[in-house]
């Protein structure tokens, strides 16, 4: 079987375990991006076809919203908090750091792919901030130390 | 052991797994409970010991020190009801949060769960309706909008579906009241989405999540599966009610589908864009059928209404404000956490009395209550009431009652340029005030930065044509963080200006 057409099979079968549901569409991509790690653009007329939608209705939707990636991302993804009682705790300081020692700006993924550096706009850790998140792990009260640990292990 | 986000991100489980290895090693058995958190961030991890006096605590708990808990020390609290931050708090909402184990339904219904729907079920719909409405309980999501009136209209809708939305999309900086029930005490939640179900005759709910809450929406999901096989939900509404069931559903980060026009969008599988009203969601909403929309907080307190009567409620708060409002303080402050209490409290009390000042130690310069569309409160205004009113005749917010501290190394300028940027990222770009203004202003912003005393001006201007211009509270409020950052802190606008020259 052909790795495309195992794709078809396989978003096929993400397609049927969601019908009968009410706007299923957000669903479906959640679980394709599961699946796969990324929304592939060879999906979106798949998907399209299999939910009875336009291919520019697909599109736009998963080109809307942030959580959905188009390319797949490095082994590890590590986010970092950037809204306001983050920065309050000095997490401008330590995102800024995590830049310059990963040698990426926001949403890049370093050449070796191991790691994406994302920006989020809060956790809901905000009494225990800086907050930061490495591979769904939550990290509270974020410091040198703390973060020189998880940049040690988002390294390979 | 809390089981909480907060906590867990503090090291809960790191605490869970040594607490274990030294019971072992002195050859006790532990019986141990997750809970949801107390709301006192700064003590997390919490571990309390069942004591015949009354629940033990001892934190912030770290792995090397689990010994304490066994034999005493320094991070030994007492009994946690008797700490100063529980006994001044008038916890109705949160009543059982960190109390019981989520999804224990006895445990639930030992500390008055399901009274509040027992009783509802006795009642007829109009006076069902009339005890919200007595209640003068304001939505909590940010608007304030009386939750009674919005479910007399959809009550008074008709059509062959209806439903009641859970917005839990919580993404105001500085919030976070409704995960800390979601995952501390779930069932209280879907009480309250019930209640609403059989009142306005909605047949299914949805509880649209964000997805960066991971905690809970396992903890919702779970909660929902627990209710469903127990009979609270399903076919017929705790045995003997008309038919409600409710499914979770998950955001995909983006936060202005926490506005409600826009959350419907995001659960018919749309971009998530901004409608027009009218028409209302209470008469045109999911799939242009009547809909309750409410925040999480606001339907968890239902219940409390129902148990103790409308009356009790409304017996708390001031003005225009009744009953209590969940305080989430955080950002650069001694003790962060959630405190609920009767609105009415200063600003100034919160921050210096409760929050104990600035965890850095140094003078509070701002603070910002509402969220990213949010003032920024200068110490002047310490003197503020936490009302909705008095919050809107000093220039603010009170949104979902996200407080954020900032010290005296706060820039506000930047703070300014922030509220613009986050505007930039997260428009639904359906008016151009919004998703233009908002690229514009950070320019502005930069300018001033520059040195260039007469983009001050046009900054107003902006704000202006933002304010006036823009269909959702995103575009509209963005102009509040960053006029009362020019208003209240000129000296950060001014500062660049006065090296350039
Ligand atoms: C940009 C924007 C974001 C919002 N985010 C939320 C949110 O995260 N949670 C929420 O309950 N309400 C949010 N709201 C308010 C909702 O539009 C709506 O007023 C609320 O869900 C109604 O419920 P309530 O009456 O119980 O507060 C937001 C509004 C705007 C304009
Ligand atoms: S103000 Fe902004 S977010 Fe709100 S509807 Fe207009 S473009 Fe969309
Ligand atoms: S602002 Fe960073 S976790 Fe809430």
């Amino acid at each position: 079987m052909s790795g495309e057409a195992l794709d078809r099979a396989r978003i096929g079968e993400i397609v049927a375990a969601h019908q009968g549901m009410e706007g299923e569409l957000l669903p479906v991509l959640h679980a394709v991006q599961a699946a796969f790690g990324h929304v592939p653009q060879a999906a979106v007329p798949v998907l399209a076809e299999g939910l009875g939608l336009t291919r520019a209705e697909v599109h736009g939707v998963v080109s809307f919203y942030h959580d959905f990636r188009e390319a797949p991302a490095g082994r590890h993804v590590l986010r970092l908090c950037r809204a306001e009682a983050c920065q309050a705790m000095g997490g401008d300081r330590l995102a800024l750091a995590a830049q310059e020692w990963l040698g990426l700006d926001w949403h890049q993924t370093s050449a070796d792919g191991a790691v994406t550096l994302e920006p989020v706009f809060c956790l809901g850790l905000c009494a225990c901030a800086p907050a930061a998140q490495v591979n769904g792990r939550l990290v509270g009260r974020l410091d040198d130390e703390k973060l020189a640990a998880l940049l040690g292990g988002v390294r390979s | 052991m809390p089981l909480d986000a907060a906590a867990r991100a503090c090291g809960a489980e790191e605490v869970v797994a040594a607490l274990q290895a030294e019971a072992v090693l002195r050859g006790i058995t532990l019986d141990v409970v997750r809970n949801g958190s107390r709301g006192m961030v700064w003590l997390e991890p919490l571990v309390e010991v069942e004591t015949e006096k009354g629940r033990a605590g001892f934190g912030p708990m770290t792995a090397a020190d689990v010994g304490q808990v066994f034999d005493g020390g320094p991070l030994a609290l007492g009994l946690v009801e008797d700490l100063p931050w529980m006994k001044a708090q008038t916890r109705l909402t949160f009543a059982r949060c960190g109390v019981i184990d989520p999804l224990s339904l006895a445990d639930y219904r030992a500390h008055g769960g399901f009274v509040g729907l027992e009783r509802a079920l006795g009642m007829g719909v109009e006076a069902r309706l009339a005890d919200v409405i007595a209640s003068g309980l304001r939505g909590r999501g940010g608007a304030g909008f009386p939750t009674g009136i919005k479910w007399r209209t959809v009550a008074a809708a008709v059509a062959d579906r209806k439903y009641i939305v859970c917005n839990a999309d919580e993404g105001d900086s500085g919030t976070f009241a409704d995960r800390m029930i979601m995952e501390g005490d779930p069932f209280s939640v879907i009480e309250g989405m019930a209640i609403a179900g059989i009142t306005v005759r909605a047949t299914k709910g949805f509880v649209y999540i964000r997805s960066e809450y991971p905690d809970a929406i396992a903890m919702m999901t779970a909660a929902v599966d627990v209710a469903r096989e127990a009979g609270v939900l399903g076919a017929s509404v705790a045995g003997s009610g008309p038919a409600f069931d409710i499914e979770v559903r998950v955001g995909a980060g983006a936060y202005v589908c926490g506005e409600e026009t826009s959350l419907l969008n995001s659960l018919e599988g749309k971009r998530g864009v901004v409608r027009a009203k009218p028409p209302l969601p209470a008469l045109e909403g999911f799939l242009g059928k009547p809909t309750v929309v409410n925040n999480v907080i606001s339907l968890a307190t239902i219940p409390v209404i129902f148990e103790r009567g409308a009356q009790a409620y409304a017996d708390f708060g001031m003005g225009r404000s009744r009953g209590t409002i969940p305080l989430q303080i955080a950002g650069n402050v001694a003790r962060g956490g959630l405190f609920e209490t009767a609105f009415g409290m200063s600003l100034g009390d919160i921050v210096l009395g409760l929050a104990g000042g600035t965890a850095s130690g140094r003078p509070v310069k701002a603070v910002q209550v509402g969220g990213p569309l949010g003032a920024y409160f200068p110490p002047a205004l310490f003197d503020t009431p936490f009302c909705y009113e008095e919050y809107a005749g000093a220039g603010g917010l009170v949104g979902h009652a996200g407080i954020v501290v900032f010290d005296d190394s706060a820039d506000m300028l930047a703070q300014a340029r922030f509220a613009f940027e986050f505007c930039a990222i997260e428009s639904c770009g359906k008016c151009t005030p919004c998703r233009i203004g908002a690229v514009r202003g950070v320019e502005t912003i930069d300018r001033i930065a520059r040195g260039e005393a007469a983009a001050v001006p046009l900054l107003t201007d902006l704000c202006d044509t933002m304010k006036a211009g823009s269909l959702c509270a995103l575009g509209g409020f963005t102009p509040y963080p960053v006029m009362s950052a020019l208003r209240h802190f000129p000296d950060d606008f001014a500062k660049a200006r006065e090296a350039a020259e």
